[in-house]
């Protein structure tokens, strides 16, 4: 009993000594008498020996709680020797970390209690804070922020000056001021420090924190903290349009990529193409096809499969456009509304080709590993899928613009555009451009169907969901102009995604199309409409 | 009065109307009167599926009146068919009374489901026949009226206007898909139970529904053939012929396009308004983009500008789809219905009854022809030829 209080003494000397100076290099006697301890199956003395191995700085300190937290941990108090039983059923000694071949069938686990069990956890999460893997500190930082526990807080405080990582440091000073601003019993001046720390962080888990102190009974605090909650108020009301912008570039793309093609053949023929959503469709599931093949026979280029399928849905798509355009439209040039009857028959027969052919699901198509995840910028996350796809579709805007403006076929498409009947008097062959100019635009919905299918269910279906907003894009942009279409696109996108938090996704959409019936009122040829004589061509 | 009913009425739009009326009358005798053993009975369930053909007829024939005659290409029409049919579905709703599950006497049980405490202001009125019905005119005219007035007057032609009407009817689509629109969601509007305190479901009702149609699609017919054989109706020709030229000659092009564009949507809504008691339902994928372009085919393949070809071509392609899609045939009818688009616009461009006129023409104008000359021979001074 006598030797049991001396010990207790002791340990509470070493604590207090060990809280001053944490992460002090092991010393070999007071953790082992700590550890040793942890044998005398009283719950006073696991309490005082869980304090000291967590503030040991010891590097066994971690597995030692945590097994004590599992109940992996046993004692033998005869010996006062601990062992941890690891998970794969092997047994260590706690003070050490060696192998111990012994059996100990008769020796009991080291009991908890609740108050202890609180004690091993605050334990843990200080032991994290001090762990030498940095996102593991972020994490346990995190933690504290979300727990204001005022316990952590000395740990924090000496862990903080000496902290390197730049992003660790900021969440130990926000865990920091998180206590700081919890507890009303701390000095003013470092209370108003944490505001600004807080206020810094402005997210909403700052903002929920200031408002907690905002009618703080110290007057300089609650004055403070209610200007940052206005500052706080405002970087948030920042970051959403930030967001918003994000989310209607990320529409815009898919809608230039969806329409990018029906700009081309409605700009240089005239000729509306209800079948225009199955070329993407087409290209998606020339996608599905790539990946299966790949998956049964070289599951190592998965990585490389949309790379592969982007040709093939060129080629794919672009060869379904000739043959349409051979087959069917040629007949009917300068008989728009025929041409819309003639190719919305030809997109029911392809999506009902393709529902007999692969079957009415949903088909799975993968992302590979460089288009998964997503990282955050600032207080947005941005996911890979939805930046290549923006990237991707300014490229293929980028390399059409050129083609059109650098090859002899570009010129010609131009010339074909601009006036058919003089550009043919020119010597072009201009039904050879309406095959070409139509496989093109084909083509590059296929493509488009490839980028698609990373975001989109592959349905037979897929095309339809498109074909209405690429038809609202080239209309609101203007015919036989792509810059016409890429504006259009993105102002598109961008509208929608700013209305949509106001009214709901439905009414967004609605007031979109309205939006766009009352602009064709003002402007019947878009935006960029062309003028001269072709208009009334 | 009469001067013009004669006017718009030459053979063949004489032998139309003679057998619709015949129709209209046998049917319902037929199903009522002869005993179902009899071989001349027709069964109730091919008078409600005929009558439906007759509602569709009745929209083709308006989209034909815009199209065949104007040049309108309306690729949202099934949006005012729709709306007729909401009109009429809001009366049936509102007869239900306390009959239905949730028995509230006020609200219909959607509204009861969905927690509505109280009757949206668009609601009220609605119980009363004549409302509905002069709803089922208003609601598609005056939005017609309101589009068109904005389409014509700033001259969105050719495929911008069926682009937006497809739009319009998508915008729509959107939003009777929404709970909060008042008008049942997904679900629509369903269970009715009587109409004008004839029950629905009813031998009796059915018959006098068909009937109905049909008097309702010989009224759509004189009306079309009233305006297309009338001064007002040889400009809509010019104009779809020659919008600029027509213009130039000081016609205000957009007041005939919104005149025509407004009675259409009339017929149509009135058509829906028809349709919807003898299908029993109507929801929000009435107004899908696809059902109205379908509409369109129907016209396409009887043959637009025509009248009776709207009907025929109405009639044939919703009995071939029934035909092919009740049997084992059902996973090639949309390659079917896509071929029929295709083969239309390609090898049919005037339709059946178009093509069928074209082969007499020579005939018929070889017939006038000699009556001329038999009328010449018996009067020397023949009057000049219209």
């Amino acid at each position: 009993m006598f030797d049991r209080l001396i010990r207790r003494v002791c340990a509470a000397a070493f604590l207090c000594l060990l809280a001053v100076a944490l992460t002090a290099p092991a010393a070999a006697g007071p953790f082992e008498d700590a550890v040793a301890q942890l044998s005398n199956d009283s719950f006073s003395d696991t309490d005082a020996a869980i304090s000291a191995i967590a503030s040991s700085g010891n590097e066994r300190a971690l597995p030692i709680i945590q097994a004590l937290q599992d109940g992996r941990l046993v004692a033998d108090p005869a010996s006062k020797k601990v062992y941890i039983k690891e998970r794969d059923g092997k047994v260590t000694d706690a003070a050490s970390g060696e192998g111990v071949a012994a059996s100990f069938a008769n020796l009991g686990s080291v009991r908890l209690n609740n108050r202890l069990r609180r004690a091993v956890d605050a334990a843990v999460g200080a032991l994290t804070l001090q762990s030498p893997d940095p996102v593991r500190r972020l994490q346990a930082a995190q933690a504290v922020f979300k727990s204001r526990d005022a316990s952590a807080l000395p740990l924090i405080e000496s862990a903080l000056p000496k902290e390197t990582n730049a992003s660790v440091k900021r969440a130990f000073a926000e865990a920091q001021a998180a206590i700081l601003l919890a507890k009303p019993d701390a000095p003013e001046t470092s209370r108003i420090e944490a505001v600004t720390v807080i206020r810094d962080r402005g997210d909403q888990d700052a903002l929920a924190l200031l408002n907690t102190v905002a009618n703080d009974p110290s007057p300089l605090v609650a004055q403070t903290a209610q200007a940052a909650i206005s500052a706080v108020q405002s970087t948030l009301a920042l970051w959403s349009g930030v967001q918003n912008a994000w989310y209607g570039i990320s529409l815009g793309s898919v809608l230039l990529l969806a329409a990018i093609g029906l700009a081309i053949t409605f700009g240089v023929m005239g000729v509306i193409n209800m079948a225009h959503g199955e070329m993407v469709m087409l290209g998606a599931y020339t996608t599905f096809v790539v990946q299966e093949v790949i998956r049964t026979r070289y599951p190592g280029l998965f990585d490389y499969s949309l790379l592969i399928a982007l040709p093939l849905a060129f080629l794919v798509a672009g060869l379904v456009g000739i043959a349409i355009e051979r087959g069917v439209i040629r007949f009917l040039y300068g008989r728009a509304l025929e041409t819309l009857l003639a190719t919305w028959g030809i997109s029911l027969i392809m999506q009902q080709a393709v529902r007999t052919t692969f079957g009415p699901t949903n088909r799975e198509v993968g992302n590979p590993s460089w288009m998964s995840g997503a990282f955050e910028l600032g207080q947005i996350t941005i996911t890979y899928n939805r930046l290549w796809i923006v990237v991707f579709t300014l490229g293929v805007f980028a390399v059409l613009l050129l083609m059109l403006r650098y090859t002899s076929l570009g010129l010609e498409m131009r010339a074909v555009t601009q006036n058919r009947r003089m550009a043919a008097s020119m010597g072009i062959a201009t039904s050879r451009v309406d095959a070409l100019t139509f496989g093109l635009g084909s083509g590059i919905a296929g493509i488009a169907g490839v980028a698609l299918s990373q975001i989109d269910n592959v349905s037979p279906n897929l095309g339809q969901g498109y074909i209405i907003d690429s038809f609202m894009v080239v209309v609101f942009g203007g015919v036989g102009n792509l810059w016409g279409t890429l504006v259009g696109a993105f102002t598109l996108g961008i509208a929608n995604k700013f209305l949509e938090p106001v009214a709901g996704a439905v009414l967004a959409k609605i007031a979109i199309l309205v939006l766009i019936i009352l602009f064709i009122q003002k402007r019947p040829r878009g935006m960029f409409a062309l003028k001269g004589r072709a208009v009334e061509a | 009065m009469t001067h013009i009913l004669i006017r718009s009425l030459d053979r063949s739009a004489v032998v139309f109307v003679a057998i619709i009326a015949a129709v209209a009358v046998l049917v319902p005798l037929l199903n009522l009167l002869v005993p179902p053993t009899s071989f001349f009975h027709v069964p109730t369930y091919l008078v409600a599926l005929w009558g439906k053909y007759l509602c569709y007829a009745l929209l083709a024939l308006s989209i034909d009146l815009i199209w065949g005659y104007c040049g309108i290409l309306s690729l949202g029409h099934g949006a005012f068919f729709a709306l007729g049919g909401y009109a009429m579905g809001m009366y049936l709703m509102r007869q239900i009374g306390n009959r239905g599950v949730y028995g509230n006497p006020l609200l219909p049980d959607f509204m009861v489901f969905l927690n509505y405490k109280a009757l949206p202001w668009y609601w009220h009125g609605f119980d009363m026949f004549w409302f509905a019905a002069s709803m089922v005119f208003l609601v598609p005219g005056v939005l017609a009226f309101i589009f068109g007035w904005f389409a014509f007057r700033s001259r969105v032609t050719g495929v911008y206007l069926s682009i937006i009407t497809q739009a319009l009817t998508y915008a729509l689509l959107l939003g009777f898909f929404r709970n909060d629109f008042g008008f049942g969601g997904n679900n629509g509007l369903t269970d009715f139970k009587d109409i004008l305190g004839f029950n629905v479901q009813a031998q009796g009702t059915r018959a006098a529904l068909f009937a109905l149609s049909c008097i309702a699609l010989m009224i759509g017919f004189l009306i079309c053939r009233a305006i297309v054989t009338s001064k007002l109706g040889k400009i809509l020709v010019a104009i779809r012929d020659a919008e600029p030229r027509t213009r130039f000659l000081g016609y205000r092009v957009e007041s005939y396009k919104l005149f025509v564009f407004t009675v259409s949507a009339c017929m149509a809504g009135v058509a829906g308004a028809l349709y919807v008691p003898q299908v029993g339902i109507i929801n929000p994928s009435e107004f899908a983009p696809g059902n109205s372009i379908e509409a369109v085919i129907w016209v396409a393949v009887g043959g637009r500008g025509t009248l009776t070809g709207a009907v025929l071509g109405a009639v044939l392609v919703n009995y071939a789809k029934t035909f092919f899609t009740s049997g084992a045939l059902a996973p090639y009818w949309l390659f079917m219905l896509g071929a029929l688009f295709v083969l239309v616009t390609l090898l049919l461009p005037r339709g059946i009854i178009g093509t069928l006129q074209h082969w007499w023409a020579p005939w018929r104008a070889q017939r006038i022809e000699a009556s001329a000359q038999k009328a010449a021979s018996r009067a020397p001074h023949p009057n000049p030829a219209e």
